[in-house]
């Protein structure tokens, strides 16, 4: 009886200070940074024992749900206008707004040889669906469609449009073959480096506005101690090695 | 003006997709339901269960399994290309396909309660009557089961308007084609225009309830009756 009393007390004193050393923050990703987040979080909690717990979708989404209290600590949006939005109304902790990647786009099929080197298959006009994500909703779908107004190809391909809800979807559209081609980010085709199937042009990023995806530290946040670690983890050289990684800029 | 352009088609192609399928599945719903309700065979167990599958699995699953059916490497695309007709996916017609799938249950289950409630008693009488079997369905089993269908087809359209995971999966949000309701409201709301999701919620909401109240409002007559 006696020494199971004490292993209790051992126990909770245990338990006790692991909670005081390591804390837990919640994220909210932009479903585009999925894969790179996640290798940046696994690598944050092996160096600092905190807990990540990160949640993938759509950024407009994750701001309506924000306003709404949800206990999020941290929000990576998929654009640069929500977390000003944030910041505007008042949920956000000062000055902690940050770029941690730029974004860039990318003509993919996931047939090799169907998309050439340099994008030529959109004049030629060889297909009939073309996948893009809602350009109302997702920087990736408005930079598409920057690129087709700039090469003037805009009226003759919108026909052949179909909208994904996010670029997640929009990848999936291509990826089982539905669409022939999109316009999806590179970090979903890049592995290692490289495009990892299929083909595709690497859209210049001078044909569109640059896709800059900003991070927030939110209100909820404010006296996490991970939730702010992991805020400068993100933009330390090791984070920023990952994030080039899946074809980022930063 | 209350709803934009935009928000006036969506509506008007949402009805037009549940009317569509409501009209295909009142066609598809009732031999099954027929013969699930009459049927002695040891398949009635598998065939119910899998005509009440819509009913449990979630409709992303569902959605992702018709956009990989219906894909190009899919079994049914390889269908359409056969064919000679447009693939499926992000078209009106899919939309069709995959709403039948989806409200199955809506309008099997209550057809089959009430073939089950109209007995073997009516029919054997019209049997002796010498009424042929499909003589019989139509005079005989066909008016007693006339509240499940309404009862049916209500619930049927209802549901084709509240789709909305297997159409996000498989439409591509296209307008005037695949851009229903619940999706145009979804896009209001990632867009940040809440006044614009406020508007058309609220017509949903209102028509849902109006459609539930026809529905309660109707059966205890039909059970005095």
């Amino acid at each position: 009886m006696k020494l199971s009393t004490m292993l209790f007390i051992v126990c909770s004193l245990l338990c006790i200070t692991s909670v005081a050393r390591a804390a837990e923050v919640h994220v909210a990703v932009a479903s585009n940074f999925s894969a790179p987040m996640k290798q940046i979080a696994a690598e944050f909690e092996k160096e600092t024992g905190h807990t990540v717990v990160l949640a993938f979708g759509a950024s407009g989404k994750f701001y309506a749900q924000i306003r709404n209290g949800a206990p999020f600590h941290l929000f990576l949006s998929a654009d640069d206008e929500k977390p000003a939005q944030l910041v505007k109304d008042g949920l956000t902790v000062a000055d902690s707004r940050f770029t941690y990647a730029v974004g860039t786009l990318v003509l993919w099929s996931a047939q090799p040889g169907f998309v050439d080197p340099k994008g030529e298959v959109l004049r030629k006009g060889t297909f009939t669906k073309i996948a893009i994500a809602n350009p109302k909703l997702a920087p990736y779908g408005t930079a598409a469609i920057e690129v087709l107004t700039k090469q003037g190809l805009l009226a003759t391909v919108t026909p052949k449009f179909v909208q994904g809800e996010n670029i997640s979807q929009t990848f999936q559209f291509v990826s089982t073959g539905n669409a022939e081609l999109g316009f999806v980010a590179l970090s979903q085709v890049m592995k290692n480096g490289k495009v990892a199937s299929g083909s595709a042009w690497i859209v210049p990023g001078k044909l569109h506005r640059p896709i800059r995806q900003d991070a927030v530290l939110l209100a909820t946040g404010k006296d996490n101690v991970a939730a702010k670690a992991l805020l400068d983890y993100l933009k330390s050289a090791k984070a920023k090695i990952i994030i080039r990684s899946y074809g980022y800029e930063i | 003006m209350f709803l934009d352009s935009g928000d006036l088609q969506a509506i008007w192609l949402t009805i037009r997709l549940a009317s569509i399928v409501t009209a295909i599945l009142l066609v598809v719903g009732t031999p099954i339901a027929w013969w699930l309700a009459r049927s002695r065979s040891r398949w009635k167990g598998p065939i119910g269960a899998t005509v009440a599958l819509p009913l449990v699995l979630p409709p992303s699953v569902l959605g992702f399994y018709l956009l990989l059916a219906m894909g190009p490497n899919g079994p049914v695309g390889h269908l359409t290309r056969t064919l000679g007709i447009e693939p499926l996916p992000f078209t009106f017609w899919g939309l069709v396909l995959a709403s039948v799938f989806y409200s199955l249950p809506f309008m099997v289950q209550p057809l089959q309660n009430a073939f089950e409630a109209v007995g073997d008693r009516p029919l054997e009488v019209a049997a002796t009557l010498r009424a042929s079997p499909l003589d019989t369905f139509f005079t005989v089993a066909l008016p007693m089961a006339l509240p499940g269908y309404l009862t049916a087809s209500i619930l049927t359209f209802a549901h084709t308007v509240g789709e909305f995971g297997v159409v996000l999966m498989i439409g591509g949000n296209i307008p005037g084609a695949t851009r229903v309701a619940s999706v145009q409201i979804y896009d209001h709301v990632e867009a940040l225009e809440y006044g614009q999701a406020h508007r058309l919620a609220a017509v949903m909401l209102i028509f849902s309830f109006l459609v539930l109240l026809a529905l309660y409002a109707w059966r205890p007559n039909a059970r005095k009756g």
